[in-house]
């Protein structure tokens, strides 16, 4: 007689199982096979192709009711089974029941929905069966919201987008796929989806699902709300394990089974996504497969042992390439191969060890994705192909390539600036006169000298007519890039790049996330350049600027509140003394810039120290940024027996202005009432002297390592004027000066001359102004506020105390 | 074997940034990378005793924020021409909650 095998779940791990079981015994079981879902087994990862248009359901199914027959496979489909008795050996459905002497589970995954608000919906879907499949297909000019940047969530988002969907995603992460992908391969990806017209937005956590009858719009914790007439949860799968719990098989994260597939019961077996296999889950369907094999054989009585082995990850979006296996997070040992072609947005990255690749993510040309795949499976020692393994397997064994000798076979015609149309033959042409030098050739040809880019190509063309190399090659910003301060600024204009990692990938960053020199740069140029757009990255910054306050040698902090041109109110005085008092500040101390520094004060009472302050009317005094510091000013006429204008109030006012704006470095103000200069303007930054017909402004001044008298910028009757042009002359510092230059420095380096020529064009001061008008916007803020706020001060207290734990 | 105790969720460190925790042993500070990775070592740079968990992680190594000595996160050692070396502890991530080595609890010399 034969024994009677029942399974849980017609997916594509059971399906395999069966299809090995009946090839090696036809005849040794009588199967009855359950199903959730009314219908048989079809391959769930061609659901995004359905949902693209690319195929029909029709196309994906694995086994049709013809094959069931042909197999004498008793289908039970939508029928959940509800109930598994072990004592008496049967299974009960939710219409019947059904005996066995060998039960398999196989009931795949369930997928996660984030507990929020209006998560039960209409309109709310999983992406998981056809069900949801076909309600996202009906997304035709409808506006649909993912959760969830993964591989799902995007090939759920491709797939409506190809509707003609108007799709956001939203990811809780900074990047897209970050499990699989690491930030520059995620900004490519980021990159093509938004070309195609999906909204992406990163670090963006949901809050609620909103809608009355069904769902309608999705609002994200910072406010932001997405219009939303579908909304597919896609942030993750966890195993079915209810049936498993319920009989009281072992169930951890998911039903525990051995290397022979058997749980803890020896008549019950599992596979596939709902099974926990050493402490390991599976997503991907290599590993389901190596277990449907094993199972097979487990239940012909053979010996067998499931050993899963690495995958790789393809995301199957039609366009957009990526190939992602192994371990690419970095490690002691570890090395990295990284290629970027910015040009074509690829991205290839080798994590090497011990001479092996233990990782590889890739974008954009993923052809020798599974070559890769291949040597780190077989654990190929690389060494002897290590130069050119990035390159892939074309250029094996091949003679090693020489860049001049690229450059050398090019025609005279071959055009090297795409910018300036500077062909081969000009930038030979113009060596040949004279121009030895990158900066001569830019002046000359103007070859490199618009977006820059071509910079390299340039240079080696120069240094096959030189026979060397090319003298005064600008010094990179850092050792992770040689690209130049003034290069990085102008290809973040021209080329729109909005963050650090596309700063990174489009501009071929040599290392992986920077360094301490070129991120605060970076983050500076961007927030620059893009006030509206680009998010302050606090992690880029040096502590002082994402502490608000300067760190002192013993690690404790000074607090500076501001003082609005210097001026101070008994009121201000007094909640200055009580929170020195409040927060035993071991010294209170008068500053150079007209305001009071509290010293000594531990990081966790920062934002509690803050929120007094701030309950007094008192904001950050930025003494710490580079950024607006302090506007000196001495009384002016209002009191002074010689003053000869408001120099108080024009400060207070400048001061009112600028507050809370970044600049390349720090930028200090000072508004003397009368030339006798009692706020020692002339060695300021920006220094205002008035004199009876008006205000007489100059630039450049310093009293640090360096100490430098201003020089004049220009002179106005006109308050207002006056204020407009310090205004205008800070934006154009802004936008133009050096991460780290003073304002003298830039100077010396641009010259008075074009900065007055600037500042003189009213059109162009109007624009500046308005410029810095846009940026203040978003940065005349008080950041004590925004980071004492209750959910934000606990952040400054040490994550865990363990001497406590020591004590009890 | 270590054993290990949890010091909180790993959301609650900042990606690129650091948290500190305050042992038997010194303070520690607990490092989070880009690619969520966690580190910990003493907060206390060799050179002048500055606070590593204040300075700026990029990749794998953080750079101290007194006078930009750089240390790599796995092994606590000095890059490039300084020479010294940070303490590292034990510590791993399970399920979103960080775990770091128990035997910080005590001190060095009760252990």
């Amino acid at each position: 007689m034969k024994k009677k095998l029942v399974i849980i779940g017609a997916g594509m791990a059971s399906g395999r199982m069966l299809e090995q079981l009946f090839d090696a015994a036809p005849d040794a079981w009588d199967v009855t096979l359950f199903n959730a879902e009314p219908r048989g087994n079809y391959n769930r990862l061609m659901l995004s192709p359905v949902l693209s248009g690319e195929k029909t359901y029709e196309q994906i199914v694995t086994h049709d009711a013809d094959w069931y027959a042909a197999h004498g496979v008793t289908c039970r489909f939508g029928e959940p089974v509800v109930r598994i008795d072990r004592a008496a050996r049967v299974v009960h459905s939710n219409r019947s029941s059904a005996e066995y002497d060998a039960l398999v589970i196989a009931t795949g995954s369930a997928p996660f929905i984030i507990p929020v608000p209006g998560k039960d919906l209409p309109g709310v879907v999983a992406y998981r069966d056809l069900e949801d499949t076909q309600a996202m297909m009906a997304t035709e000019g409808k506006d649909a919201v993912v959760i969830g940047g993964g591989l799902l969530g995007l090939e759920a988002a491709a797939g409506m987008a190809a509707r003609g969907a108007r799709v956001t995603v939203i990811h809780l992460m900074g990047h897209l796929m970050e499990r699989q992908l690491d930030p520059a391969a995620g900004y490519l990806l980021q990159r093509d989806l938004e070309k195609r017209g999906i909204t992406v937005h990163c670090k963006g956590a949901t809050k609620a699902i909103l809608g009355h009858d069904r769902a309608e719009a999705v609002l994200l914790e910072d406010g932001t709300v997405y219009p939303a007439d579908l909304v597919c949860m896609a942030v993750g799968i966890r195993p079915e394990t209810r049936l498993a719990n319920d009989a009281h098989l072992e169930v951890e994260r998911g039903i525990v089974v051995d290397d022979a597939m058997r749980t803890s019961d020896p008549h019950v077996f599992a596979l596939g996504e709902c099974v926990e296999h050493r402490g390991q889950l599976f997503g991907l369907v290599a590993p389901l497969y190596d277990q449907a094999k094993v199972l097979a054989r487990t239940l012909m009585d053979e010996a067998a042992v499931f050993a899963p082995v690495q995958t790789a990850t393809k995301l199957k979006v039609t366009g957009c390439d990526l190939f992602s296996a192994g371990d690419f997070a970095e490690a002691e040992g570890r090395e990295d191969i990284v290629f970027r072609d910015p040009g074509r947005g690829i991205y290839k990255r080798l994590v090497l060890e011990n001479d092996r690749i233990a990782g590889v993510v890739m974008y954009g040309d993923t052809a020798d994705g599974s070559w890769f795949y291949g040597l780190m499976k077989d654990g190929t020692d690389v060494s002897g192909m290590r130069d050119t393994l990035i390159f892939g397997p074309a250029f094996q064994g091949g003679p090693s390539l020489d860049p001049m000798a690229a450059v050398a076979a090019l025609p005279p015609e071959a055009e090297i600036c795409g910018c300036n149309g500077v062909s081969k033959a000009t930038i030979l042409t113009a060596v040949a006169g004279g121009a030895c030098t990158l900066d001569a050739m830019r002046s000359c040809t103007k070859a490199s000298a618009s977006c820059g880019t071509c910079t390299g190509l340039v240079q080696q063309v120069m240094a096959l007519a030189l026979g060397g190399a090319v003298a005064e090659t600008p010094a990179g910003l850092c050792k992770c890039t040689d690209h130049s301060h003034e290069d990085v600024r102008r290809l973040i204009r021209s080329m729109a790049l909005k963050s650090i990692p596309a700063v990174m990938q489009e501009l071929g960053w040599k290392t992986v996330g920077g360094c301490h020199s070129c991120r605060p740069a970076l983050n500076y140029y961007l927030l620059a350049e893009w006030p509206l757009e680009y998010r302050d990255d606090r992690q880029s910054r040096f502590v002082n600027e994402r502490n608000h306050a300067n760190i002192q040698k013993d690690g404790t902090y000074s607090v500076v509140p501001r003082m609005w041109g210097g001026v101070t109110t008994p009121a201000e005085l007094r909640a200055i003394a009580d929170a020195a008092e409040k927060y035993n500040v071991p010294m209170v101390k008068v500053t150079g810039g007209q305001r009071i520094d509290l010293l000594g004060v531990r990081k966790e009472d920062l934002p509690h120290m803050w929120n007094d302050l701030n309950a007094a009317g008192m904001v950050s005094g930025a003494a710490y940024s580079k950024g607006l510091r302090t506007v000196k000013t001495c009384v002016g006429k209002e009191f002074c027996r010689v003053g000869t204008q408001d120099s108080t109030g024009l400060g207070i006012k400048l001061e009112k202005r600028m507050w809370g704006s970044w600049t390349p470095h720090k930028l200090k103000l000072g508004v003397s009432g009368c030339p006798r200069n009692c706020a020692e303007a002339t060695c300021k930054d920006i220094g205002v002297v008035c004199v009876d017909s008006g205000y007489n402004i100059s630039i450049g001044g310093a009293a640090g390592m360096e100490v430098k008298e201003t020089v004049a910028l220009a002179s106005t009757p006109s308050e207002d004027e006056a204020i407009a042009i310090i205004l205008a002359v800070t934006q154009l510092y802004r936008e133009n000066a050096r991460y780290l230059d003073r304002l003298w420095k830039w100077m010396d380096k641009v010259g008075l001359d074009w900065i007055k020529a600037q500042i003189d064009d009213p059109a162009t001061r109007a624009a500046l102004v308005e410029r810095f008008e846009i940026s203040q916007s978003v940065y005349r803020r008080d950041p004590w506020a925004e980071l004492s706020t209750p959910t934000e001060t606990p952040r400054w207290a040490p994550l865990a105390d363990l001497t406590l734990e020591a004590a009890e | 074997m270590t054993i290990f105790v949890d010091i909180g969720s790993l959301d609650d460190i900042p990606r690129q940034g650091a948290r500190l925790v305050r042992t038997a042993q010194g303070c520690v500070a607990v490092f989070r990378t880009a690619d969520d990775r966690v580190f910990a070592l003493d907060d206390r740079c060799p050179h002048k005793g500055g606070p590593l968990s204040e300075g700026i992680v990029h990749g794998t190594s953080v750079t101290c924020p007194l006078h930009n000595w750089v240390f790599d996160l796995n092994t606590g050692a000095a890059q490039g021409a300084d020479e010294g070396r940070v303490r590292t502890h034990p510590v791993r991530v399970d399920q979103g909650r960080v775990l770091i080595d128990a035997s910080l609890i005590r001190s060095r010399n009760a252990a």
